[in-house]
């Protein structure tokens, strides 16, 4: 595989893990936080209704793995096609 | 020992603490300047980054906000922290890459245009200038009231603090200042709420603790009995949502891409030794960011049931349901003394009522106990953080730690922005295009200068706020969110983007996101300029105009992509440059320029 393919195919790699991490910020934070509050708030977890603990706890916990997850894998990408810092 | 003493003891400590920092760490070049040389560890430049990013506002008002807002304070919650998700993700290993000093220089170099570099310069400046004003008058604001001078006295000392640090070390002093200030700022604002969730909950994580029963043995849940408590009194339910699911949804977006646009929390992934360090540095400042954010919904919502506890002692509706006025705790006549508190006896029964007279349905019932009105006439949200030691009974040495800990959130801040300006000045403005000859040595003079100049006026506005210092922060959240971040952004994914494009599309962004902020708070917030009343009937689609940066960095794509498509293409060596930040490998040191 020439330089340029294998560069291109790094980068297509990278923008699938990226689309996934924001799928899941967006699902935690809009969709679970806001658009669907209300419906989730029937689940309750201890005296959280879990719609509003999305809002108010779980979705910062989520956005902190995130960044960790991401940066693990893309570590790990960087390895796979010889990218990576010395 | 007297609460001034210790006051005085502590805030001192911390002050040294500060200074023997820079001095330890003075710059030496301007590499270290501007971004510390690039030598600081991932998780020592995460605290930093999240000690520049909580301010006076994230530490004093944002439990307040959240006290009084319940669930629709999410949007701050989830928009403060979201954005460092798009910034891991998007923005700071690319840039960590790109490894020059400042924001506008990679818009500059990228869309190979001064103008673009100018353009940026504006923006930064604009967003940076109004949102140091805020910390200055904090800083003034916790002296006058916890050291007891005047509010221009406490704004000298601030700036003479901030002066010595950041013009001395740069980038490093700041950078290692900023741990210290971190450490100060979390350990004031956890242990409060530490003893306040063991009181009302005997769970000691306060995080577990919102989600607890009551300790008082009536088994329920201590968010039931708090919308059990407000509704009684004719408010909103605490978790319910009050405003239009439109705004609440653009609101937070808008606060997650600003976030992610500000010049101030960018630039501090410059500084960090390689791009794998960026990604995780991240990571790691939201760790530090969450500790305090996890942690003010729980104060927020634990101030609000003790307020509400202290005045209606009782049941509702019953004549010896509500407290005396001559009982009053002592924590309630302190604050009454700066007007932040206030209550008037309007029936004349000698007792307190808090209610929301606003619900007509409510106050007509109201009226047939007696009541005639709600008598806690001001309540001010900003009370919240800096009266919950006193509310919560804690020793005098807690009071004095909340105090330095609200000063090192506001100077930690103010530094990190002046950095911002005073690079914006000297490296893109002075080096950039008007003397690019200046010598190393005379460009950090410059810089110093830049600083220093920043300073007074960072002080002086600070002293004299203009009338818009209350809406600046919408100011400078929808310039970073529809100008600043689209741009960046659009650098780095779409290698087809040239200079014309990003022009249009800053401007377009720019533009009818200042526009839609002053139709409804006034041209250049001048009072009476307004061309509709500001209120959710006449903003467009139910949109406010907090919330409108969104709706501008969408323009901004938009716009940016069409006349990108009708125009050249970028020059080779350009589209040569996108393809080399996208990969780690041979990253140049940032010092290398």
């Amino acid at each position: 595989m020439s330089v340029d393919k294998s560069r291109q195919e790094y980068w297509r790699r990278n923008l699938r893990l990226v689309s996934i991490c924001l799928a899941i910020w967006f699902l935690v934070s809009y969709v679970f936080g806001i658009l669907l509050v209300d419906t989730l708030n029937s689940i309750s977890i201890g005296g959280y209704g879990l719609g509003f603990w999305f809002a108010q706890q779980g979705s910062i916990y989520v956005f902190v793995v995130l960044i960790f997850f991401y940066a693990w894998r893309m570590n790990k990408l960087d390895r796979e096609f010889d990218v990576h810092e010395d | 020992m007297e609460l001034q003493t210790l006051t005085y003891i502590v805030v001192g400590a911390t002050f040294a603490l500060y200074i023997g920092i820079a001095i330890w760490s003075k710059a030496s070049s301007t590499g270290e300047f501007y971004v510390a040389g690039t030598g600081v560890h991932p998780v020592a430049n995460g605290m930093a980054t999240a000690a520049d990013w909580m301010s006076a506002a994230s530490f004093i008002s944002m439990a307040g906000l959240i006290a009084f807002l319940g669930y629709d304070a999410s949007v701050y919650l989830m928009g403060w922290t979201g954005g460092y998700v798009l910034l891991a993700l998007l923005l700071a290993p690319y840039l960590r890459k790109f490894g020059k000093f400042t924001v506008p220089e990679f818009v500059g170099d990228r869309f190979y245009s001064k103008g673009a570099r100018l353009v940026a310069v504006i923006c930064l400046i604009v967003a940076s200038v109004t949102y140091v004003i805020g910390q200055m008058k904090g800083v003034g604001v916790a002296f006058g009231r916890f050291l007891e001078v005047d509010f221009e006295v406490g704004v000298l000392v601030g700036m003479a603090i901030v002066f010595v640090y950041a013009v001395l070390g740069g980038m490093k002093g700041i950078t290692y200042t900023q741990i210290a200030q971190y450490c100060v700022l979390i350990f004031a604002y956890t242990v409060p709420a530490i003893f306040i969730s063991l009181n009302l909950t005997g769970n000691f994580l306060p995080q577990l603790g919102l989600g607890s029963e009551m300790a008082d043995g009536s088994g329920v849940y201590l968010l039931d009995r708090l919308d059990q408590v407000v509704t009684d009194l004719g408010f909103a339910a605490y978790t319910a949502q009050k405003w239009p699911t439109i705004n609440v949804f653009l609101l937070t977006l808008s606060l997650m891409i600003g976030t992610a646009g500000l010049p101030h929390v960018i630039v501090r992934f410059f500084t960090v030794p390689k791009v794998s360090d960026a990604r995780k540095s991240a990571g790691w400042a939201l760790v530090f960011i969450a500790i305090l954010y996890t942690t003010a919904p729980a104060v927020g919502a634990m101030a609000r049931l003790n307020l509400m506890h202290t005045i209606q002692t009782g049941p509702v509706g019953e004549a010896t349901g509500n407290i005396q006025m001559s009982e009053v705790p002592e924590w309630m006549t302190n604050w009454k003394t700066t007007g932040l508190l206030d209550w008037e006896d309007k029936n004349g029964d000698g007792r307190l009522q808090y209610y929301n007279d606003g619900n007509a349905e409510f106050a007509a019932r109201a009226e047939a106990w007696g009541w005639k009105g709600n008598e806690m006439t001001k309540v001010d949200r900003d009370i919240m953080v800096l009266a919950n030691p006193e509310i919560a009974n804690l020793p005098n040495w807690v009071i004095a730690l909340v105090a330095a800990g609200g000063l090192a959130a506001a100077l930690s801040t103010a530094a990190g922005l002046l950095l911002a300006i005073s690079s914006a000045i000297s490296h893109d403005l002075i080096k950039g295009m008007i003397a690019p000859d200046i010598s190393e040595k005379k460009e950090l003079m410059a810089s110093r200068i830049a600083m220093a100049a920043a300073i007074l006026v960072a002080g002086y506005l600070g002293m004299n706020p203009p009338g818009f210092a209350a809406q600046v922060v919408a100011l400078a959240f929808g310039l970073a969110a529809s100008s600043i971040f689209p741009a960046l952004m659009m650098g780095i994914f779409n290698k087809r983007m040239n200079r014309e494009g990003a022009i249009v599309g800053m401007l377009v962004g720019l533009t009818t996101t200042l526009v839609y902020i002053f139709w409804f708070k006034g041209w250049f917030f001048i009072p009476g300029t307004e061309m509709a009343p500001n209120n959710v009937d006449n903003w467009f689609m139910g949109i406010s105009p907090e919330a409108f940066g969104a709706v501008g960095a969408l323009l901004n794509f938009v716009s940016a992509w069409i006349v990108s498509k009708v125009t050249a293409a970028p020059p080779e060596h350009i589209q040569h440059l996108v393809e080399e930040i996208r990969v780690p490998k041979a990253a140049a040191p940032a010092v290398d320029h």
